[in-house]
């Protein structure tokens, strides 16, 4: 965790701060994407980056995100290290091939010859009243994959120092950042830091439950745990920051302490993040659960436009500290 | 390394080595895929390969415009495309039979062949799967100021993906240094190229302000002579360019499509084969200019069936990679 006495600054204001701050250390990085020169995307995380390190490295793109990841992923291969943007978490849809078949096994395919040290920034999460498409928390579809890496930050903290790192990595690394979440504030030092990917990181100290969270969900999780240390219950909440490389060791340890887990996480429960982090518990701790682990994503059906409709659909402080409540016997 | 009949003047000594060279690379692939063929008759190669006979003009004579420092992707039908552009030809077997010994450590195969070595950026079993691959190394290229240009091969089977018309939009708005180069083969797997093509081909990339040619794909000569002029601009910082080289896959799509009759006839395989093979023609122009005769050509053909032989004997003989190599190389 960040000390005390660290500056506040704005999620989006991290991340920004962490691609000029590799901008500056390494020429190879440079940012391609739709809008991401002088409109500084339509969230205007970038604002700013072109005015400092010119149309050269901050590249506007066409819409055309199978042809600009593509062409990331070759210009990784030769000597670069492209950072794209996919404006909306949607539209990694129309990259797949480029991401699946090509990033994630050049490396393995070439005999470990040839690598792909590229970051691909997108974003996650329900609630802007977008619909169906400009919506979903796809991450689990890249977690899927082996050669891919997948970064899920929950804090401006975190954010910052798993990026610089991701851009760091010799690996294809897909970053999902939270929309909602880029106005958030928090401590982040000034000085330099960077934070391993494959490290969970433990928000909130616990004895009765463990509450994992991802991405959006590490809020929701901390809200519902505020909830529940109202009632007598002690809640820890585990971030595992990435699931892919996964904190399984953080995880299990958790579980058998608290004895008690529900995993949150914006995407689809559905074979999803969810899924895959319950079952590493279910078989890490099956012997210290005193309930089966429980699983909260986002409801099994297209985000839909209308507001009472959409906020059915994602998990929140509410819902995680009934289903807490109800696993410790409190009803 | 000439023995021609005529001894050419001392201008063009260079000239004719260079037409010798490039008929001792198309045989080579010829040769090569031919044993490939017979790897897999004999039962000895995993899997399927797909063979460039009758396409080696191509290949050669694009990567003979080449520095070896410059890239080139490949496509599922790429071992004429990794061989021109210097692979040799025992560790590419050694790669068909999942050898440690292979270019990628066995675990590529056929259409993955790839080494950093030759600028070979990798073979690719999407169709247009390298476009974005290619162009990319262009864009790094002339970032990085090196004077590389980057050789996009593909079949006319990849004109119906569209990431071909985004990179290629992309190439000429950023004026990169890349060069797509579509061998309409005719035959888009079992398919006749004009029931999935629409419209023009050499039209979809001037529609983008590409320079754009075609040449008959079965003479080696005018394919060089069309690339060494396209890569020249390239390389001067005029930007990408599209080639469109006509020619004719001679086999199946692949080493076991044996019975073609339902797509295309006999009379027509052995038609091109009789009166536009590149080899042939190639072998058969160095002798009437006097370049070379046909000792020459017989002694090359020999050098390489023995080359060949010795290959094929290093990759059968060659060990698999351990079983725990499995789970190696998925990071880097």
């Amino acid at each position: 965790m960040p000390e005390a006495a660290a500056r506040e600054i704005t999620f989006a204001e991290a991340i920004r701060e962490a691609l000029a701050e590799e901008m500056r250390r390494d020429s190879r990085v440079c940012i391609l994407g739709e809008d991401v020169a002088e409109a500084g995307t339509p969230f205007k995380v970038l604002s700013g980056l072109v005015e400092e390190f010119g149309t050269d490295r901050v590249l506007d793109t066409p819409i055309s995100e199978a042809g600009f990841t593509g062409l990331a992923v070759g210009a990784a291969m030769t000597g670069m290290r492209p950072v794209v943007d996919i404006m909306f978490g949607d539209f990694i849809t129309l990259t797949m091939d480029q991401m699946v078949n090509q990033a994630a096994k050049v490396h393995y395919m070439s005999g470990g010859k040839w690598k792909v040290p590229m970051v691909m920034r997108t974003t996650l999460g329900a609630a802007r009243r977008s619909a169906a498409q400009h919506s979903q928390s796809l991450h689990a579809w890249f977690s899927h994959v082996p050669g891919l890496k997948v970064v899920l930050p929950s804090t401006p903290y975190d954010a910052k120092g798993l990026l610089k790192t991701a851009i760091r990595d010799e690996n294809p690394v897909v970053f999902f950042e939270d929309k909602m979440m880029f106005k958030m504030k928090g401590p982040v030092p000034a000085a330099e830091y960077t934070i391993p990917l494959g490290v969970a990181d433990v928000k909130r100290e616990g004895r009765d439950i463990t509450l994992v969270g991802t991405s959006s969900m590490v809020q929701v999780a901390l809200g519902a745990a505020k909830m529940l240390e109202e009632i007598g219950v002690s809640a820890e909440v585990i971030d595992p920051r990435t699931t892919w490389p996964l904190d399984e060791k953080t995880l299990i340890e958790s579980a058998k302490k608290t004895s008690r887990v529900i995993v949150v996480d914006e995407g689809y429960g559905r074979y999803g993040v969810t899924a895959e982090i319950a079952a590493v518990i279910a078989e890490g701790a099956f012997y210290n659960l005193d309930a089966p682990v429980k699983r909260m994503g986002a409801m099994h059906v297209p985000i839909p436009f209308s507001p009472p409709l959409e906020d059915e659909t994602v998990p929140n402080e509410q819902s995680v500290f009934e289903m807490a409540k109800a696993l410790c016997g409190r009803n | 390394m000439t023995t021609a009949a005529k001894q050419p003047a001392a201008q063009s000594r260079v000239e004719v080595e260079k037409w010798v060279r490039m008929y001792r690379h198309m045989l080579s692939i010829r040769l090569f895929e031919e044993q490939v063929n017979d790897l897999y008759t004999r039962a000895l190669m995993p899997g399927l390969a797909h063979l460039y006979i009758g396409e080696e003009a191509v290949a050669v004579g694009i990567c003979e415009a080449l520095r070896p420092d410059d890239y080139i992707t490949s496509t599922h039908r790429g071992h004429g495309h990794c061989l021109a552009k210097g692979a040799s030809p025992d560790r590419m077997f050694a790669e068909l039979l999942g050898k440690e010994a292979g270019y990628c450590r066995g675990k590529g195969g056929s259409m993955h062949i790839a080494d950093p070595a030759t600028g070979n950026l990798g073979a690719n079993a999407i169709v247009a799967g390298s476009a974005g691959i290619a162009t990319g190394a262009a864009f790094s290229a002339k970032r990085r100021g090196t004077g590389q240009v980057a050789v996009c091969f593909f079949g006319e089977g990849a004109l119906g993906q569209g990431v071909v018309y985004e990179v290629m939009n992309l190439a000429q708005l950023w004026k990169l240094p890349v060069i797509y180069v579509c061998e309409n083969n005719l035959y888009t797997e079992y398919t006749h190229f004009t029931e999935t093509t629409a419209g023009g081909i050499q039209s979809r990339a001037t529609a983008f302000g590409l320079p754009a040619e075609t040449v008959d794909g079965q003479d080696v000569r005018a394919v060089h002579a069309a690339a060494a002029n396209l890569v020249d601009r390239a390389r001067r910082g005029q930007g990408p360019s599209f080639l469109l080289c006509n020619t004719y896959r001679y086999r199946g799509h692949h080493v076991g499509d044996i019975s073609r009759d339902y797509y295309r006839t006999k009379k027509e395989e052995q038609q091109w084969a009789a009166e536009r093979d590149p080899i042939k023609n190639l072998g058969d122009w160095l002798m009437d200019q006097n370049y070379a005769d046909a000792a020459l050509l017989a002694r090359i053909r020999a050098e390489l069936e023995a080359e060949m032989k010795l290959a094929v004997e290093f990759a059968i003989a060659a060990p698999y990679p351990k079983p725990e190599e499995v789970n190696q190389d998925v990071y880097a």
